[in-house]
């Protein structure tokens, strides 16, 4: 996403200098730690609430010491990364939740070789799915992958913390996992920054010994049993570091009714659940910075203080099983505990928390009934809230994927065999979650690439007596990223699909990172291009190219290609309409010919406005007319195809 | 030396539509009162913001605590609204008797309305809802004063220094001043600073 600071050409605090408290953005604060740990490599892919930690750290790649990459997936992000680890330097790579699903294959496989320069993965999960398709909790992996997962629960944190990550992974030559959240990453805070080390020590990747020896043989994770029995005596050694860790803390009473154990965000919403319930002096919060392994004489310790035990945490009640199983080991000391989380229903097993739900769970165990507003006041406000109409997400104006919809939904009305569309992960992933924006043809939606691979799919069913079209739509960086195995088992298994690029020339979802389609990298530098056409006429697909803005001409190649058996590639080529070369400049000036619109009468029942849907072209309800509002169209001249009465008109606006 | 303020935490919404420069506003808001000496947190909800949803910047404002980037239901103390129907939204989550509000009165239509499914309160009812539920409510026209110094988007700031000429937070031009020059090239800093002072004069 494009809100981000720095937009605007303010600047990042991020590079403001050592020494006074400044307001940090937790993934900046994240960044800043990893700078003051003196990294040397960061690499990842973007996705919201992760991507400005890398773009943070790529603010500070022109002075050479630091090398950023956004790879083409996160798995490569993390093999890059461990590369660099390898070779002695520290080494970063940076995540969205459900991006170590792609990566944990290697990851299992590296935890498993260990790593020699500190290697730490930040993973940004995103608790009730504020900008993703899944509620992914990746917290599991640290546990699966049997390394030691940390998590701050504030900004000064997020930066100490990823900073200490660096030390912790080369104490015990694993990767560390620092697990953040949209209300962490994406919340600002008081940061002091510390010190930029000087950094030292050349790239040297040592591998002239043995097997056996981990310090100069060949990394590898065989012979896997020894291997394993070491990573699992590491493992022992970060939970004796977690004993005494810092970022582990209680407040409250030395006796509390209630002890809550808590970790991230949800420490703040649990602080300031007992503040609003006033309840200090009954709850004590133990907040916990190292989440896995936890330390269990630390827990032991905390469990004695009190009977009542709730846990708070997003997502899945992850701290909660592992408090439950350490409070089984320990029955005979601490004695029976009563739990409260997840697991009983105290606290919702889905969405995100905030200080209002934690606090009617604490005020219901103890008894205590939250602060409420007046009834006269509540009355009012129920009064009036009826009046606030939804503001529902669509593209922007003159963005090409309305154009592309509004063709494909006019092609497969044409067809008329009830085909569909098979949706990705993007801007255009909103053709799916808001039908209105898809015109009602996107119809699944799952990971990254996972559209063409389920087309592949319903590509084979035609024996089976499936008759509808298929069309996979696909990204420009959602291909690179994870489309290219599906789209070639398409070819080589001869599914019968048609395959749609959806170019725009950029991450744009996310605030247009460069990927490899684009000519220039992370860092700024021009890079080479690696075509999406080219990759695809390599695969033995026939390829067309055409303009989504041209309605007319690409709406009867697509007939066409939904004619002929085999996979068919489409690319429909169009910046997207806030790229810079875009961004404030109209291509066309748009106007709509009151005379010529019918308004009401007009058989197309407001096709223009109830359906397309542009902000840019409204309904005048005075005058029953459609009309374009100067303010919000962007020029694109596409709506001019859609009026049955030819009503929209357009004139080259005058270059600039 | 760090001023008073009202309460711990004192809770700010900054609430618009995405591209209104939401964010932006809550950042220079919150840097003057960190640069004042106080702990802030910013919560933000701006996942596909760009595509013309709703925008929410929580900030906490506090001489010793960080506080969590949720702000608890009516509880905020002050509401800036780039647009008037986000105003009212916000008022509905977090309003309570004590609010104060400040609206820039220029709407943004959601797409139901620009479509002609749903329909947009008028000017004088949104007045008269903010006005029942505010303790003091002042209206502005940011964007129009914005347009006038040749850029839209300036509202944010008009908005800000409102906020400055309100007078219920520590914090003033010069500090606004100090902010913008350290932030943005001198020439671009000159237009923030005039919308800022517009802004402080239309409350004063
Ligand atoms: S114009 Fe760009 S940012 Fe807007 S919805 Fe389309 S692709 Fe996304
Ligand atoms: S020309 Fe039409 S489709 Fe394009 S931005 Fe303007 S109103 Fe929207």
């Amino acid at each position: 996403m494009n809100n981000k600071p720095g937009e605007d050409g303010m600047s990042v605090n991020g590079s403001r200098k050592e020494g006074a408290e400044v307001l940090l953005m937790g993934n900046e604060a994240i960044a800043r730690g990893a700078l003051e740990a003196g990294v040397r490599v960061a690499a990842g892919y973007p996705g919201t609430p992760s991507s400005e930690i890398i773009e943070t750290l790529s603010r500070f790649s022109e002075t050479g010491k630091l090398y950023v990459e956004w790879s083409t997936n996160e798995k490569v992000a993390m093999e890059v990364a461990a590369a660099a680890s390898f070779a002695g330097l520290r080494s970063l790579c940076v995540m969205k939740q459900n991006g170590v699903n792609v990566a944990s294959d290697f990851l299992l496989h590296l935890t498993g070789s260990g790593t020699r320069g500190g290697m730490v993965l930040v993973t940004c999960d995103d608790p009730g799915a504020l900008s993703s398709v899944n509620e992914g909790e990746s917290r599991h992996f640290a546990r699966l992958m049997e390394i030691p997962l940390i998590e701050p629960a504030d900004f000064g944190e997020a930066k100490e913390m990823t900073r200490w990550a660096f030390e912790l992974s080369e104490e015990i030559r694993n990767v560390v996992m620092v697990r953040s959240v949209t209300r962490m990453s994406h919340a600002s805070g008081n940061v002091v920054p510390g010190p930029l080390p000087v950094l030292k020590g050349k790239a040297e990747f040592i591998c002239d010994g043995p097997v056996s020896d981990v310090e100069r043989g060949p990394v590898i994770s065989a012979p896997v049993i020894q291997k394993h029995r070491l990573q699992q005596e590491k493992l022992r050694r970060a939970v004796a570091l977690f004993e005494t860790s810092p970022f582990n803390a209680y407040a409250g009473p030395d006796k509390p009714e209630l002890l809550i154990i808590t970790s991230s965000a949800c420490a703040l919403y649990s602080r300031e659940a007992v503040a609003l319930l006033g309840a200090e002096g009954r709850a004590g919060i133990l907040k916990l910075g190292t989440t896995w392994p936890l330390p269990p004489a630390l827990l032991k310790r905390h469990l004695l203080m009190a009977e009542k035990v709730l846990i708070v945490e997003e997502v899945l009640p992850f701290l909660e099983d592992q408090v439950k199983i350490l409070a089984a080991e320990q029955a005979r000391e601490i004695g029976i505990k009563t739990f409260y989380g997840k697991n009983d229903g105290t606290l919702p097993m889905v969405g995100e928390l905030n200080p209002d739900l934690v606090a009617e769970a604490v005020g219901r165990i103890l008894g205590i009934s939250p602060p409420a507003l007046p009834a006269a006041y509540r009355e009012k406000l129920q009064e009036f809230a009826a009046m606030v109409t939804k503001r529902e997400q669509t593209f922007c104006p003159g963005c090409p994927h309305r154009a592309s919809f509004w063709i494909i939904r006019e092609a497969l009305q044409r067809d008329r065999r009830r085909g569909f569309v098979c949706g990705d992960i993007g801007c255009y992933a909103m053709a799916a979650l808001f039908q209105a924006a898809g015109f009602h043809t996107a119809k699944t939606l799952h990971a990254m690439g996972s559209g063409t691979g389920i087309a592949s799919g319903f590509g084979k069913l035609g024996p089976f007596g499936m008759e509808q079209p298929v069309i996979a739509v696909c990204g420009d960086s959602t291909f690179y990223h994870a489309a290219i195995p599906a789209l070639i088992n398409a070819v080589h298994q001869k599914a019968d699909i048609t395959f749609i690029a959806l170019d725009n020339s950029g991450t744009a979802m996310t605030g247009f990172q460069p990927h490899p389609g684009i000519a220039v990298n992370a860092m700024g530098e021009t890079a080479p291009r690696v075509e999406i056409g080219a990759l695809c006429s390599a695969m033995g697909a026939p390829v067309v190219c055409e303009d989504p803005f041209d309605l007319v001409r690409t709406r009867e190649t697509l007939n066409r290609l939904l004619e002929s058996p085999g996979v068919k590639v489409l690319i429909l080529k169009q910046s997207c309409a806030l790229s810079p070369e875009k961004k404030g400049k109209k291509q066309f000036l748009v106007q709509v010919d009151e005379a010529l619109c019918r308004g009401e009468d007009c058989g197309c029942n407001r096709l223009c406005t109830r359906i397309f849907r542009c902000p840019g072209l409204l309904w005048n309800r005075e005058r029953k007319k459609a009309e374009i509002d100067e303010v919000i169209c962007a020029g694109c001249g596409f709506c001019t195809g859609i009026c049955p009465a030819g009503a929209i008109l357009s004139e080259e606006a005058a270059k600039s | 030396m760090r001023g008073t303020l009202a309460k711990d935490p004192y809770n700010i919404v900054i609430t618009g539509v995405g591209g209104q420069g939401n964010v932006m506003a809550s950042r220079v808001l919150s840097d003057m009162l960190v640069r004042a000496g106080f702990k802030v947190t910013i919560g933000e909800t701006f996942g596909m913001s760009q595509r013309g949803g709703s925008v929410m910047s929580h900030i906490r404002v506090s001489p010793e605590t960080v506080w969590s980037p949720q702000i608890p239901k009516g509880g905020a103390d002050l509401i800036v609204a780039l647009e008037p129907l986000e105003a009212i939204r916000v008022l509905a989550g977090y309003g309570n008797p004590s609010v104060k509000v400040l609206v820039n009165m220029r709407p943004i239509y959601p797409v139901g309305v620009i479509t002609g499914e749903d329909q947009y309160p008028s000017a004088e009812t949104i007045r008269k809802t903010i006005t029942a539920l505010a303790a003091a409510a002042r209206f502005l026209a940011a964007t129009d004063e914005a347009v006038k110094l040749g850029n839209p988007i300036l509202g944010n700031i008009v908005m800000i220094g409102a906020v400055a000429g309100l007078g219920v937070l520590p914090i003033d031009r010069g500090l606004f001043e100090t902010v913008i020059r350290e932030g943005m090239p001198a020439e671009r800093a000159v237009a923030n600073l005039r919308a800022f002072a517009i802004g402080e004069a239309a409350v004063a």
